[in-house]
């Protein structure tokens, strides 16, 4: 997500201006699968659990609202089926995985504060039935994905 | 400050004694040769003579006149000779000199501080020779009227319009405009050169006015949630169009338009439907059918445009019923006495609060309005005004939700609106206040009695059939000979709207009077004795709207609204709130790609003369002499300015026409059997409104990336433009970039996207560092809009007014857009004509505003616009000479100079002191200052742009601000200064904050208040503290809240 999170910062990726970026510091966690869209996905069965990463979190700054699908529809692995808003930014918010819209987290139309407050928690977005469980083999592990937010720091 | 001015002082006593002595040298140039040469008057001084008797006026020197003209011819070099030259007894009012403000001397002085010359080895060193005009020729106006020559001028054109009575009708009627708000708002520089709101500290006060025109819509309405105005009523209903198909996530693609709405209504409707692929389907309301499916929403009218007041009841239910969306245009007076839109269960309301106060103006500035339910307030277009909370808790005002908005969503945003009406908004909403809810009820019923005798007058008449349906101010009539009817109104000085050959409409309102219908009366009697009298009628009318259609809910029923309606409480309200705002009366607005430069007094004047302000849009346009005149004028002279063959008037803000310009382009490529050409190629470094209009075009957006110096990357533009050669339609490029840098390559990149078959769109929001110095059509671009409220001195109005007229090249004229009602098209005239529709409401936008560009092009003549674009191009470069020493200036051009702006990159800062642009935003407020552009067009950066009409003085003054708060940073980074708790993280410092009892920040109060000396002989007091953007738009609330008081008395009651 943070790649294109902000316009903004490919302006400043295309311009090549850096500005020393303090250390890498958001939580990734072991057991998820992430996009290199800073998506997590937690994969139970056929089931999967979707959300914004810490470090997509950190970027967007204070979520004041999160525009949920509706259940039922489809969604394809890196398509957008959504979009969360801060005050400084809206992003998109793109499927890590394909499948179907089973459930979504109502709390965060009450409460957008939790995708920054509880990313890999309270702050889910969605949850999906799997329509091809193989493709989270193209999704990175939280070592790659660590690894990936650096060197995208890096680069701004 | 009070330095600064003494310096300048000192600097024109100088100028004057240098002047006086080369005078007595005989010298004849006017002095300082290659300096601006455009200093008429003011250095060839008249004063000199006086000057050069040491200040004494000697009261025989006119005298003496006649006798020494004779020596000036020959014996010039005598230096006791008391002559005057020709030059001195020139009109001494020229006005260059009060727009440009940098004396040639101080001219000399900045441009050697930048390490040139004069300032045109500055200009010939920053535009690049390729691209540079020899000059610049007007057919008319070329040398510069004088300020008086320029007010004759407009009075005689003025005398060219003829006001007569209008009953058009059509979305725009008469009004009051109360005295106390024509000249305390409309005629008042406090309100008018106001900026958009961003920075909501030091603009409680329009905010809160805008908070009451939104919650005057939503209340009239009956929908909770409105916007803070949008450009017209055409395009509000546009706007609601794209919503429903928004709404219906682009799977329904028909909209239905009742046949009962405005013509021109739904001609923007059918315009702005095309790009969205959206198939309009026009209909009698009977015979609107949803069964394919495919209908996203509808659009009805309520009153109807022909006068029909219609229960929309089972329509809402039946549309809802097949999962369309309703959308309502109306009328905000027709409302205090009509059941809401909202009770009927519509989705979207819109309308114009034209009526409310605003005059006609031959089709604007009008603010129109969008209302709609809280399900779809996050796809609502255009700006929103939300109440959050400041620092220290208490609320406070500011624009909520602005990531819909196209500087960030881009291509993705809700609309590309951007600048709106603000200032009209404004004036409605005070409107409202000054009338409260039972005056405008009574202004609706005084309308709806005189549309009864009027209606009851013609059936006793017996010549003509009236329509029986309830109407509210607009009665119908059948006769035979329509035509007939209205040549015999003209005759008395009367429009009425020709509908048909036998159909005629008569709209009332709240300027008509009994004498008024009773010459009606004659008008329809051709020539038969009237045997009553509108007087002698009146008791007889009923009221005709029928019980289930009368309003019963209240409305305006917030304090403001009920205790402001003596002039003195009114016109005290007023200067509350302006005093809570800072504008171009204050300090310069540096706001870099805004230009906020100055709005000359005899510029703004023609505004509100009633030949001007009076005229119906749709009036005959033989009745509009004098503004068809200006309009042919003025087409000349912006073609002259931009290098282009037609202009067309009618978009009314930058964003409008990009989107009309694109449409053009759209509309010769489908011409030519192209319209597989849907490609647009866009910069990252672009406007988002760039890609926001390309969107609504139904363009697909190729995005293409800056090298290192900021430059567009030429190399990735040719390979864009190879690769979709086949479907290239257009590049949408700013010029000087957006970066504020000339741009080398631009011609070459133009050359690259037509061997491609695409045609050039040039942004004009940067033209004020064009005019005279090169132009759009001599650079290659094909297409380009004006934003007049930038380089044409239309003032901001806190947020629009702004015009955005199209220039292009003569191919691209035919299609210039038309109107449905009064044709129209490019000025001058191109051969051939197929329009592409119309793209704003009225024929000629906001016509009633286009005096001020006009005048100020005619003032200031082709020299006096060149100087213009060279010294604010100087300015600029002085600031940033000044400033390189304390911030990092970003992109330059090649001989390291930058354009009319520049960019300070404060990223730094985050790491070394914790400050972010805002805080130094913030913190210029306590200086007196509004901060520049932030975070654009790069992230953690300010761009600055003067402007030719800031003076030295107040040049420096800011940079002296600057150069301070880079030392309050420094503190931070020495670590003198907590990086959370400091002078700027704690800005601004407002009077509630300093004067309180306790004071807990870890510097001094004084210091907080009063950081430049400047600020104790004068300063501009924020009147918040900092604005929590994130409560606001976590908890949006966008109308008043209760008042407080009220409910504290509620709560003890």
């Amino acid at each position: 997500m943070a790649a294109r999170l902000l316009w903004a910062s490919r302006v400043a990726s295309h311009l090549r201006i850096s500005v020393a970026q303090r250390g890498f510091s958001s939580v990734v966690l072991k057991d998820l699968k992430y996009a290199d869209s800073h998506e997590w996905v937690k994969i139970e069965g056929n089931k999967a659990t979707f959300g914004i990463t810490d470090h997509a979190q950190d970027h967007l700054g204070d979520v004041v609202y999160v525009e949920l699908p509706d259940l039922g529809r489809s969604v394809t692995q890196g398509e957008s089926f959504g979009a969360v808003e801060s005050v400084k930014a809206t992003s998109d918010i793109n499927s890590p995985v394909s499948g179907k819209v089973v459930e979504v987290n109502e709390d965060l139309t009450e409460s957008p504060g939790l995708v920054n407050s509880s990313p890999y928690e309270q702050g889910w977005i969605i949850k999906v039935e799997l329509s091809d469980a193989g493709e989270a083999e193209k999704l990175m592990d939280s070592d790659k994905y660590s690894k990936f937010c650096e060197e995208e720091d890096a680069k701004h | 400050m009070e330095r600064a001015r003494r310096l300048a002082y000192r600097g024109i006593v100088r100028r004057l004694v240098s002047d006086a002595k080369r005078n007595r040298n005989g010298e004849t140039t006017p002095h300082v040769p290659s300096v601006v040469p455009h200093s008429p008057a003011r250095y060839v001084s008249s004063l000199s003579p006086f000057l050069s008797t040491r200040g004494s006026v000697n009261p025989t020197a006119f005298g003496n006149l006649g006798r020494h003209h004779h020596h000036n011819h020959n014996h010039q070099q005598k230096q006791q000779a008391r002559s005057i030259s020709v030059e001195a007894v020139k009109p001494s009012d020229t006005f260059p000199r009060r727009h440009n403000s940098a004396t040639p001397e101080e001219q000399t002085h900045m441009a050697k501080y930048c390490g040139f010359d004069h300032i045109d080895s500055l200009i010939d060193a920053t535009v690049p020779k390729s691209i540079r005009l020899d000059s610049m020729k007007f057919s008319k106006f070329d040398g510069g009227l004088t300020e008086s020559q320029m007010i004759a001028h407009m009075v005689d054109l003025a005398s060219k319009n003829k006001v007569f009575k209008s009953f058009i009708g059509m979305g725009y009627y008469n009004t009051h405009v109360p005295t106390v708000i024509l000249r305390n708002i409309m005629e008042n520089p406090a309100w008018y050169t106001q900026y958009t709101p961003y920075q909501a500290e030091i603009s409680q006060g329009r905010l809160e006015s805008l908070l009451n025109f939104q919650t005057m819509i939503t209340d009239l309405t009956g929908l909770p949630m409105s916007n803070a105005s949008l450009l017209d009523e055409g395009t509000a209903a546009a706007e609601a169009m794209a919503m429903c198909n928004n709404i219906q996530k682009g799977k329904k693609k028909t909209f239905v338009i009742a046949s009962n709405c405005h013509p021109q209504t739904i001609d923007v409707c059918k315009t702005r439907a095309d790009g969205f692929d959206l198939k309009v389907i026009t209909a009698d309301l009977k015979d609107i059918d949803y069964s394919s499916g495919d209908v996203c929403g509808v659009l009805v009218q309520y009153p109807g445009t022909e006068g029909e007041v219609l229960d929309y009841a089972e329509f809402v239910k039946t549309a809802h019923a097949s999962g369309v969306k309703v959308v309502m245009a109306t009328d905000l007076l027709a409302l205090t006495m009509l059941k809401p839109p909202g009770e009927f269960g519509a989705d979207i309301v819109v309308g114009s609060a034209q009526r409310f106060g605003v005059p006609m103006g031959y089709g604007g500035p009008h603010a129109a309005f969008l209302a709609t339910s809280q399900e779809y307030k996050r796809m609502m277009p255009g700006r929103i005004i939300g109440v959050s909370v400041d620092a220290a808790g208490k609320p406070a005002l500011r624009m909520a939700m602005q990531t819909r908005e196209q500087h960030i969503r881009r291509d993705k945003a809700t609309s590309n609106i951007c600048t709106a009406q603000a200032l009209l908004a404004n004036m409605a909403a005070m409107y409202a206040v000054y009338h409260g809810p039972a005056g405008l009820k009574a202004i609706a019923q005084r309308v709806h009695g005189l549309a009864g005798i009027f209606s009851l007058g013609l059936k006793k008449l017996g010549v003509a059939e009236v329509q029986d349906l309830p109407y509210f101010d607009t009665v119908k009539v059948k006769c035979s000979d329509a035509h007939a009817i209205a040549d015999a109104a003209a005759k008395s000085e009367i429009n009425l709207r020709v509908v048909d050959s036998t159909t005629i409409t008569a709209s009332f309102d709240e300027t008509t009077t009994l004498d008024d219908v009773d010459k009606l009366f004659k008008v329809f009697a051709s020539g038969k004795p009237v045997e009553f009298t509108a007087e002698s009628l009146a008791p007889e009318v009923e009221n005709s709207i029928p019980s289930g259609l009368t309003r019963e809910s209240p409305y305006l029923t917030h304090p403001i609204f009920n205790m402001y309606h003596t002039e003195h409480e009114l016109l005290r309200y007023i200067h509350k709130l302006q005093s809570k705002d800072l504008s171009l009366c204050h300090s310069m607005i540096p706001l870099g790609s805004c230009t906020m430069k100055l709005n000359a007094t005899t510029e703004m004047m023609p505004v509100t003369w009633p030949s001007f302000t009076d005229i119906h849009p749709f009036a005959p346009v033989e009745q509009a002499q004098g503004y068809q005149e200006m309009f042919n004028n003025l087409g000349d002279l912006l073609c002259t300015i931009t290098g282009f063959d037609s202009f067309s008037l009618q978009p009314n803000a930058g964003a409008a026409g990009e989107y009309a310009g694109l449409m053009v382009i759209r509309a010769y490529h489908m011409s030519r059997g192209d319209h597989h050409r849907n490609v647009c190629i866009i910069p990252v470094s672009a406007h988002g409104t760039n890609p926001a209009s390309a969107a609504m075009c139904g363009m697909k957006i190729i995005i293409v990336g800056t090298d290192a110096k900021g430059n567009i990357n030429i190399e990735e533009v040719r390979k864009a433009a190879e690769a979709n050669k086949d479907n290239l339609a257009a590049l949408m490029v700013t010029y000087p970039s957006t970066h504020g840098v000339y741009e080398e390559g631009i011609d070459e990149i133009c050359n690259i996207i037509h061997e491609n078959g695409g045609q050039v769109y040039m942004d004009g929001a940067n033209m004020n560092a064009q005019v005279g110095l090169t132009s759009p059509g001599f650079i290659g671009a094909d297409v380009c809009h004006l934003n007049l409220h930038k380089t044409f001195c239309i003032p901001h109005g806190g947020g629009g007014p702004g015009m955005g007229p199209i220039g292009v090249k003569q191919h691209l004229a035919p299609f210039l857009p038309s109107h449905p009602v009064i044709p129209t098209g490019g000025i001058p005239q191109p051969e051939k004509t197929v329009p592409l529709g119309a793209i704003s409401a009225a024929p000629w936008g906001s016509a009633l505003i286009l005096p001020i560009s006009y005048t100020y092009i005619a003032m200031m003549g082709s020299g006096g616009l060149t100087d213009a674009s060279k010294i604010a191009i100087l300015n600029a470069n002085y600031m940033a000479k000044r400033l390189e020493k304390h911030y990092p200036v970003l992109f330059r051009g090649v001989n390291g100079t930058v354009a009319h702006e520049f960019i300070i990159d404060l990223r730094g800062f985050k790491n070394t002191a914790g400050v972010e642009p805002e805080d130094v935003a913030k913190r210029l407020m306590d200086y007196g200052f509004h901060g520049p552009t932030m975070s654009w067009p790069v992230p953690g950066t300010l761009m600055i742009e003067p402007t030719e009409s800031e003076s030295k003085a107040e040049l420096d003054r800011f940079c002296d601000a600057l150069i301070s708060i880079r030392e309050e940073i420094a503190q931070i980074e020495k670590g003198n200064a907590d990086v959370q708790n400091n002078v700027l993280k704690g800005a601004p410092h407002p009077p509630s904050l300093l004067m309180a009892d306790a004071w807990k920040k870890p510097y001094s109060r004084e210091y907080a208040a009063f950081p430049a000396p400047w600020l104790r002989s004068s300063k501009f007091w924020p009147t918040t503290g900092r604005v929590d953007n994130v409560y606001g738009d976590r908890k949006l609330v966008c109308t008043l809240l209760p008042d407080e008081e009220q409910v504290a008395a509620a709560v003890s009651a």
